[in-house]
């Protein structure tokens, strides 16, 4: 068995293949809600329901497609320049741990004011945590899949030190977390009653602009080019290394976000399960949406309410929700499958 | 001098109606031809002729769609190498397929018997490999490890391979590609002798004066379809080249250039090696506007060191690289300011991105610059308005300017990285191997290119593997061998076996 390139998937094949890998999760979802002893349909029908069955539902999935999108974000203009940064979770924190220590500090006096000088700062603490390893990949070559990964274990272990320590809320009963920030801080709800913090805004701003940024710009060409081919790309004069560091950059910066979104929007104080693997589900979104910027959009949405679904359908119907996690992975795989289908056919001999 | 088969008529391999479709493109079309016993075949065609899928087919690495294969008068078994080993087939690729890290004697056991049972075997196989080399002139050390030979050894060692497993019908790749004159001469001998023991030889090649030189019957494949079947003595290299190109052919008509003083120049440069590439050593280059000068050389000799040099990926490890207005520090993008045209070896892996658009490849170079960017946002209208010129001016055949570059055929890809770098006025143009694995068409486009930017007064430095093409184009030509390079002769001082002892290293007066 051969694998022959297509050199123009038509429209059929561009959807036809990503529409039966969705129905295969589908049934595969189903027959493991089964074999957990729940009616498929019925699970399935509750995750469904969970995910966007009332504005209640509807809004608690965008909630949590927020730090998705950003993380999804930070993961896809990575990947584009082939640089494997699967350290989103260590980014994130490094964000959420910077908009602690300046949403505590004398910035406070500003009230809202800060808000941007906050986001900025975590973007620059994000950017620099993945400065290290880009160096190292393009001054001596080092991997950088296994740097970003296990710097994610150090951010992680800096927190809990950070939250046993110096910055532990000396009124928070004795609970690992930090002080709060300050309510004027906190990002605004988008609509006065609804649970949706701008936080949502800005994610969905930040994805258009990647947009922009890679198609219409240049260093979104020399990012392209970059990934796809940096032998050439070297060769016609584009600056490898420093394009390279330049994606960290924006990468590192895009994933802290989200910890700045987190904290500031939804938690108001870190803590160690502020994240429950954002940094990784990301690679999932990223994925999912082909890399595409606004494709992150919808795929972040798509994985929230599957998470968000399934948290209240395990509590109506007692299914685990591992199934959520099930039902990513086959989703992720299968979808990987269907996009090889669209570029490669297979040939028999 | 031609070998006739002598008398013997028997049939060892027959094709029927070989017929291989890939998608709307058929590769091959209803191919018949029989190879008969102690006879050399030379199959001839342009880059995209379908030689290559033909022999894919035969070794079994792609199934045909219609027809048959008949080795010995037994049907083979399609799409499967094993099957075509074992009916004595024996395929020499172009890029050999060797472990360099084993010895000579290793890689011709290697795939025979288990590896548990290769050290058992060591010493029949010894005895074997011995025989053969003595009975087919193939002289190579059995313990020597294949990574120190020379390119001509490790065909050899391919050779022997494919007869130790007792191949009788040797199928041969453009095998002259890497070979200096003499090495080609001595492969020769070596098919003669092989064809004196009964063996048959398929030849693949568009070097019509090998063809005419080794083979008793041509034929000759042009869009996948077989258009010509004749006895080699009764036709000459212009008839042959007609009928592969199904055109009267022109080569370039070269007037004598008229050089002005030397514009970019190279005083005692040495480089690094590159792994087993070898650097330049102490290297004198002149380069004169008005001029092409040749690069005569067996590939792997310092010409990539030199190329790369030009290109500005590398900067002399000593001596110095001297142009008007040179930047400080020496980069692709410099030389590229500095008025260098480059057009790379390897066309699809450092001339291209093969998923990008015509373009954004017409604008890899320049892309950072107005009108194609103003304040790091891309014009995209510019940059395609210049594409359509690009296609217009340098007849690039292809559906538009924004469909990926992979779709196009070598010729048409090369005519665009053609265009991307003349429409800039360069100063100097490196062409490295700018033709290979083109058609006639693309090759004689490409080189009255190259000849009137020398007439416009561009400096042309033009590496090729390909003697005639050296010959036939350069003004002055330099030989480089083992990052050594020759003094510079005039076109027409030397004849091919003198370029020859030079490629093959003889003639240099300094050790490397």
């Amino acid at each position: 068995m051969r694998l022959e390139p297509i050199a123009n998937p038509g429209l059929a094949r561009s959807l036809g293949y990503p529409a039966i890998a969705l129905l295969a999760t589908i049934v595969i979802a189903s027959l493991l809600a089964a074999l957990a002893g729940a009616n498929p349909l019925f699970t399935l029908g509750l995750i469904v329901k969970g995910a966007v069955g009332s504005k209640f539902a509807l809004l608690e999935t965008l909630n949590r497609a927020t730090p998705l999108i950003f993380t999804g974000l930070a993961i896809a203009v990575a990947f584009r320049a082939k640089l494997w940064n699967i350290g989103a979770e260590a980014q994130l924190y490094a964000g959420a741990i910077v908009t602690v220590i300046l949403g505590t500090s004398a910035l406070s006096g500003l009230g809202g004011a800060a808000l941007p000088i906050i986001a900025l700062g975590a973007m620059v603490a994000g950017a620099l945590i993945l400065l290290g390893p880009v160096l190292l990949k393009t001054r001596f070559g080092v991997d950088e899949v296994v740097t970003t990964l296990l710097l994610n274990f150090i951010m992680l272990l800096l927190v809990s030190y950070l939250l046993e320590g110096p910055m532990k809320d000396p009124m928070g009963m004795g609970w690992p977390k930090s002080a709060p920030l300050d309510k004027a801080l906190r990002l605004p709800r988008i609509a006065t009653g609804l649970r949706l913090h701008w936080g949502f805004g800005l994610a969905l701003l930040a994805a258009f602009l990647l947009w922009f940024v890679q198609v219409r710009t240049t260093l979104g060409f020399e990012m392209r080019a970059v990934g796809l081919n940096p032998q050439a790309a070297r060769f016609a004069g584009i600056p490898v290394n420093r394009v390279l560091v330049k994606t960290a950059l924006l990468s590192g910066g895009l994933a802290a976000l989200a910890g700045f979104s987190e904290v500031a929007g939804l938690k108001g104080h870190l803590s160690l399960d502020l994240s429950p693997g954002f940094g990784y589900t990301g690679i999932i979104v990223a994925m999912l949406a082909v890399l595409h910027p606004l494709g992150v959009v919808v795929t972040a949405i798509f994985v929230a309410g599957i998470f968000v679904g399934a948290d209240s359908m395990s509590r109506a119907a007692g299914v685990p929700t591992y199934i959520a996690d099930m039902l990513l992975a086959t989703a992720l795989l299968l979808m990987v499958l269907a996009i090889g289908l669209t570029r490669f056919r297979v040939v028999r001999g | 001098m031609s070998l006739q088969t002598s008398g013997a008529q028997e049939v060892v391999l027959r094709l029927v109606n070989i017929t291989k479709r890939f998608g709307a493109l058929t590769a091959n079309d209803a191919i018949s031809f029989d190879l008969h016993r102690g006879e050399v075949i030379a199959l001839l065609g342009e880059n995209g002729a379908g030689k290559t899928t033909l022999m894919n087919i035969l070794f079994g690495q792609y199934t045909a769609d219609e027809g048959r294969v008949e080795v010995f008068g037994k049907p083979l078994l399609p799409g499967n190498p094993r099957a075509a080993l074992a009916a004595g087939l024996g395929m020499v690729h172009q890029h050999f397929t060797l472990a360099d890290n084993l010895t000579v004697l290793e890689n011709i056991q290697l795939g025979t018997v288990p590896l548990w049972r290769m050290a058992l075997r060591r010493s029949a196989a010894r005895a074997r490999l011995a025989q053969l080399a003595a009975d087919f002139g193939l002289c190579v050390a059995p313990d020597a490890l294949v990574g120190s030979l020379t390119v001509g050894e490790r065909q050899r060692v391919e050779i022997l391979k494919a007869l130790y497993r007792d191949a009788r019908i040797l199928i041969l790749d453009e095998p002259t590609a890497v070979l200096t004159p003499q090495e080609s001469d001595a492969l020769f001998d070596t098919l003669r002798r092989a064809v004196g023991a009964g063996l048959s030889v398929i030849f693949i090649s568009h070097k019509l004066h090998e063809v005419t030189a080794l083979s008793s019957r041509v034929l000759v494949l042009r869009h996948g379809r077989l258009v010509g079947e004749v006895e080699t003595c009764t036709t000459d290299r212009h008839a042959l080249a007609q009928m592969m190109v199904g055109a009267e052919v022109t080569p370039p008509a070269v007037t004598p250039a008229t050089p002005g003083p030397a514009i970019l120049t190279l005083r005692d440069v040495c480089t690094r090696n590159q792994g087993a590439a070898p650097g330049l050593k102490s290297v004198f280059l002149a380069l004169r506007p008005g001029q092409i000068t040749g690069l005569a050389g067996v590939s792997g000799n310092g010409q990539s060191a030199l190329s790369d040099l030009i290109s500005g990926l590398i900067a002399p490890q000593s001596g110095a690289l001297e142009m008007a207005n040179l930047p400080a520090t020496w980069s692709p993008r410099a030389a590229v300011a500095a008025g260098i045209a480059r057009i790379p070896e390897d066309r699809h892996k450092t001339g291209s991105i093969a998923d990008f658009s015509l373009t954004e490849n017409a604008i890899l170079e320049t892309y950072a610059h107005a009108p194609f960017s103003r304040n790091g946002v891309m014009n995209w209208r510019a940059a395609e308005d210049h594409t359509r010129h690009l296609i217009a001016t340098y007849d690039v055949r292809c559906p538009g300017p924004s469909g990926p570059i992979r779709q196009l055929s070598g010729g048409n890809m090369q005519k665009l990285i053609l265009g991307r770098v003349l429409e800039l006025s360069p100063k100097v143009i490196l062409a490295n191997q700018p033709v290979r694995g083109l058609d006639i068409g693309a090759i004689t486009y490409v080189h009255n290119r190259l000849l009137a930017a020398r007439d416009a007064g561009a400096a042309v430095l033009l590496i090729s593997e390909d003697l005639d093409e050296i010959m036939g184009l350069s003004d002055v030509i330099h030989v480089i061998s083992e990052g050594r390079l020759s003094p510079e002769f005039p076109r027409g001082e030397l004849t091919a076996a003198q370029l020859g002892l030079w490629m093959a290293g003889q003639g240099f007066s300094h050790a490397a």
